[in-house]
């Protein structure tokens, strides 16, 4: 039987942001467990929280770049439940009134166009981080709570994806909105981007979903992914057997690479959510969403689509050079500062650019070429060869200098003194007698000869065309 | 008249012009406190030491001519649940029993600032959840006018403490009435401010939306001079007000000029005690004779008063102490093979007395999936209602005046086997903290078996110079106040 498959995903990104969401704990990532902590983000007695304006700003902007309407009145609201890592044993969240409500992402699946509706976007506060002691047998666990109470935009899926492919791209997508609007860094290794699925299979063309499964423990794109293919299959194989699906949660083992049970529907929290009363209800003036919306820059799929039709270049390159909003900005600025075509310096920055930052691991904003440097070595480049120009390219990325300083120092610069040239042509001429004489005898290739020989003396230095034509001049006129 | 029968304003006056010393108001008071507080019961912890460190840097102050602060060598008690930096804060719960806060409530910080001298912190019901003082987990508070008595609550010990003359000023917090139930029925002067007006940091929440921390003082001059002190704007508490805080003790003196008193018919109805009615009326009379008018008001959504207050006040308790689970702080009580479960389990068994378990189950039930709607929501939507009914109350009258409680001060252990009637007894009060007004509570009679009735004054929201206004004249016509309980 033919099945439909449903997915929509719930994605947590940590908000960057110096403070945490509620007191002025730092949010740096990786301090020794328990030292960016304060009463309030232990949740002792007699603490209130106050809401960190820039987590706020952050999440709306998020709302808008989601396409989201945004709720005028905006609360928050405890989701009670008791878990160690949880030092209120309620989290801040919001359920009633959500920031952002009905927005939708673009995607681009494979060149089909494709609308993922956003449910809601809403500003939560995050847990602190259970730490298990390695032995197996060790009756105790620790708790760091560094990580509590840094913000975190939570954004729910409406079940709007059909299948893998889409969700994968969504990911992608959405993770580079974030960075292109500069809300998160979204680094999966440091959990500041972590997702939840949900999933169900019904008959195909059925008008009514299947049983739901969630699963929870998403900590990077792949396991979504695989988790999402086990549980394809999974669904598939129960409903082939005639088997009801269960609604319940379940987690991905990453290890065994199967999804366990981890609660069953009947099972899961009731979080007795209510307003929280220790913070005032926002009330969010158009005036200010609007000057949040100014700071949005051109988002991924929009400057994707122009830089196809703005600068000629292919899909596939466009999608590369818009992976992150700073290439893109590196990529334009190359483009303004030159004529040259941009499909050139599509080329050098896809296939050298990326290539030195992969091998230093570097990011594009620390680069050591700036998109002047680099204009400057591409219109260089007719001047002193292509093989020059890699070697000038790649001194430059080393040591940070200027084209003309690597040339000038490494003395690079090609030999165009005819005179020069045409004495060397000489030597060689008279060096090589046995290329001279076939040459003579009408063997085209004995000239290719020659003219390489010039180059290994020159050490490449020299213009071949130059000497190619200086080489059928003095060869038609030798005796 | 003996040292500690001296109001605070009167003992800082002997100390600014320097005819008695810090250090001697307090060692007079410690002697007092060890004589006293075995049969009242009022603090449960103490800090001579410090007391007397304080004042010595006082008087150091005052000797070297240094500029001093408005409570200066001023010995004032703190309620339990008030967070002490460096002192036990137990809210009388075992749960708390050994908590010791690394900072102090905005309040506290005040307090010192303002060079008052913290003396000890006072009893209350666990975790501010009572009108009797006797869910403590430590002791039973006793009315000083009768020790067979209760002294009312949650603010019991300070309450008792300030009418024993053991403290000169105390604190206390108001989630119900807890702090003029318990100045009613002691017989000082219970001032609850606008929700808002003083910052909650640092005060052990019960009902985040309702509890206000207020002041149990001897006369109406203290209560002004107290407020000002902890009242204004604190950029940790969200809910705390901007609003610029008033001069409140040189505007307390005066005549009114066709002063508005509002009486609810609501408020004088069933189940109010006869003697306390009279006390009332005789009050209202000398109003009267002072130039007032008497005007007759309704209040209807009354009624649903005390139901919208008990699923508010235990929704958000229910949420509020789910912290105290033994992982972080508190008391821990595991055996060696619990689970996490287990162990939450038997801390909050263990460390929770009754009352606060029965509003811990309320307040889940009423938040619980399927019925948020038909309590919670409901309740905030009554609440409202009774916004709007006070709104339209004040825009013809200047203040409203009712009894504290209906009745005076019951005998110890009487109310414990019904929790409603104990709840029911708040009827007067708690709508104070639903609406976020400022209410106070002063002496205004006595019943034949001596026990003291309170009146309250209820006030416009940020007015609190107009009740204490109103307060001040008929303390200066009837002098209730100076009557001293005789335990000697």
């Amino acid at each position: 039987m033919e099945y439909d498959v449903v997915i929509g995903l719930e994605t947590h990104a940590e908000l960057d942001t110096d403070t945490k969401l509620f007191c002025g704990c730092s949010t740096a990532f990786g301090s020794e467990p328990n030292t960016q902590t304060c009463p309030v983000c232990l949740a002792l007695p007699g603490v209130l929280p106050v809401i960190n304006r820039k987590a706020f700003e952050h999440t709306v902007k998020t709302a808008l770049a989601l396409n989201c309407e945004i709720n005028n009145f905006v609360n928050f609201d405890r989701k009670n439940y008791y878990y160690p890592d949880l030092p209120k044993n309620y989290q801040i969240s919001q359920n009633y009134f959500n920031l952002g409500n009905d927005g939708f992402i673009e995607l681009n699946v494979k060149g089909k166009k494709n609308r993922i509706g956003i449910h809601n976007v809403h500003l939560e506060e995050d847990a602190g981080k259970l730490v298990h002691p390695e032995a197996s047998d060790a009756s105790y666990s620790l708790i760091d709570f560094n990580r509590a109470g840094v913000p975190l935009v939570e954004i729910v899926t409406k079940p709007d994806m059909r299948c893998i492919d889409e969700v994968e791209v969504f990911m992608h997508t959405l993770r580079n909105i974030l960075l292109y609007i500069g809300v998160s860094d979204c680094k999966m290794q440091e959990g500041s981007l972590r997702f939840e699925a949900s999933i169900s299979l019904c008959r195909k063309g059925a008008q009514v979903f299947g049983n739901r499964v969630e699963i929870k423990n998403l900590n990077s794109m792949k396991a979504v992914l695989k988790v999402l293919a086990y549980e394809i299959s999974r669904q598939r194989e129960l409903l082939e057997r005639g088997e009801q699906i269960v609604m319940e949660t379940r987690l991905w083992d990453e290890i065994s690479a199967v999804s366990r049970r981890m609660r069953l529907k009947e099972e899961s929290h009731d979080y007795r959510y209510f307003p929280e009363p220790d913070l005032v209800p926002i009330l969010v003036d158009k005036k200010n969403i609007e000057s949040i919306r100014m700071t949005i820059p051109e988002l991924p799929t929009k400057r994707h689509q122009r830089f196809v039709s703005e600068y000629l270049i292919s899909e596939y390159d466009a999608g590369i050079l818009t992976e992150s909003k700073s290439l893109s900005d590196y990529f334009e600025e190359c483009v303004k500062l030159t004529s040259n075509s941009p499909k050139e310096l599509t080329n050098w920055i896809i296939n050298d650019v990326l290539r030195v930052l992969n091998e230093k691991k570097k990011e594009i904003q620390d680069f050591n070429i700036s998109p002047k440097m680099l204009v400057e070595l591409i219109e260089m480049k007719s001047e002193i060869g292509g093989a020059i120009a890699k070697e000038v390219f790649s001194e430059m990325s080393n040591t940070g200098k200027d084209a003309p300083t690597v040339v000038r120092e490494k003395n690079l610069k090609p030999l165009s003194n005819t005179a020069e040239l045409s004495s060397l042509v000489s030597e060689i001429i008279g060096a090589n007698p046995k290329a001279v004489e076939d040459y003579g005898n009408g063997k085209e290739s004995a000239l290719s000869f020659l003219v390489g020989q010039s180059m290994k003396v020159t050490k490449g230095k020299a213009n071949p065309k130059t000497l190619l034509e200086i080489f059928k001049e003095k060869l038609a006129n030798s005796p | 008249m003996l040292l500690h029968q001296l109001t605070a304003k009167q003992i800082q006056d002997n100390i600014v012009k320097r005819k008695i010393s810090c250090k001697e108001v307090i060692e007079d008071l410690f002697n007092r406190i060890n004589e006293k507080d075995s049969l009242i019961k009022a603090y449960i912890s103490l800090d001579e030491e410090s007391a007397l460190e304080r004042a010595r840097e006082i008087d150091g102050k005052l000797s070297n001519g240094e500029d001093l602060g408005v409570l200066a060598g001023i010995p004032i008690a703190i309620k339990d649940n008030i967070c002490t930096k460096n002192m036990k804060t137990t809210c009388a719960s075992k749960i708390l029993e050994n908590f010791i806060p690394p900072y102090d409530a905005f309040v506290v910080n005040n307090l010192r600032k303002e060079d008052a001298i913290i003396i000890g912190k006072t009893n209350l019901d666990e975790f501010a959840m009572g009108s009797t003082t006797e869910n403590s987990a430590f002791q039973i508070t006793r009315n000083p006018w009768n020790t067979e008595y209760i002294p009312g609550g949650s603010s019991g010990g300070s309450a008792a403490a300030v009418s024993t003359d053991i403290a000169f000023m105390a604190l206390g917090s108001d989630t119900g009435g807890s702090v003029r139930q318990p100045a009613s029925l002691c017989g000082n002067v219970g001032l609850k401010p606008t929700y808002g007006r003083v910052s909650r940091y640092g005060l052990i929440a019960f009902a985040s939306s309702m509890d206000q921390i207020g002041s149990f003082t001897k006369d109406v001059c203290d209560a002004a001079l107290l407020l000002r002190v902890i009242s204004g704007y604190d950029c940790l508490d969200s809910t705390c007000s901007t609003l610029e805080v008033e001069d409140y003790v040189s505007h307390i003196n005066g005549k009114f000029d066709g002063l508005r008193i509002g009486v609810p018919k609501e408020f004088f109805g069933e189940g109010i005690d006869r003697e306390v009615r009279n006390a009332l009326m005789n009050a209202l009379e000398i109003y009267k004779k002072n130039g007032a008018k008497l005007i007759d008001l309704s209040l209807p959504h009354c009624e649903y008063a005390i139901a919208t207050y008990c699923i508010i006040a235990t929704a958000e308790a229910s949420s509020n102490l789910a912290r105290y689970d033994g992982v972080r702080y508190g008391m821990r009580n595991q055996l060696s093979d619990d689970s996490i479960m287990e162990m939450y389990c038997r801390t909050r068994a263990e460390g929770f007395g009754d009352e606060v378990k029965r509003r811990i189950l309320l307040g889940n039930y009423v938040l619980s999936a399927g019925y948020y709607e038909a309590y919670y929501l409901k309740a905030s939507k009554v609440r409202n209602l009774l916004k709007s009914d006070f709104d339209e109350a004040f825009k013809k009258v200047d203040c409203i005046i009712s009894p504290t409680s209906p009745t005076v001060a019951s005998k110890i252990g009487e109310k414990m086997t019904d929790p409603l009637e104990m709840y029911l007894s708040d009827v007067y009060t708690n709508i104070a903290n639903l609406v976020g007004i400022p209410g106070i509570s002063l002496p205004c009679g006595f019943t034949n078996s001596g026990l003291p009735i309170g009146m309250q004054i209820l006030g416009r929201h940020f007015e609190e110079t107009q009740i204490l206004k109103v307060a001040k004249l008929f303390e200066m016509e009837t002098g209730f106040h100076l009557k001293k309980p005789e335990l000697d």
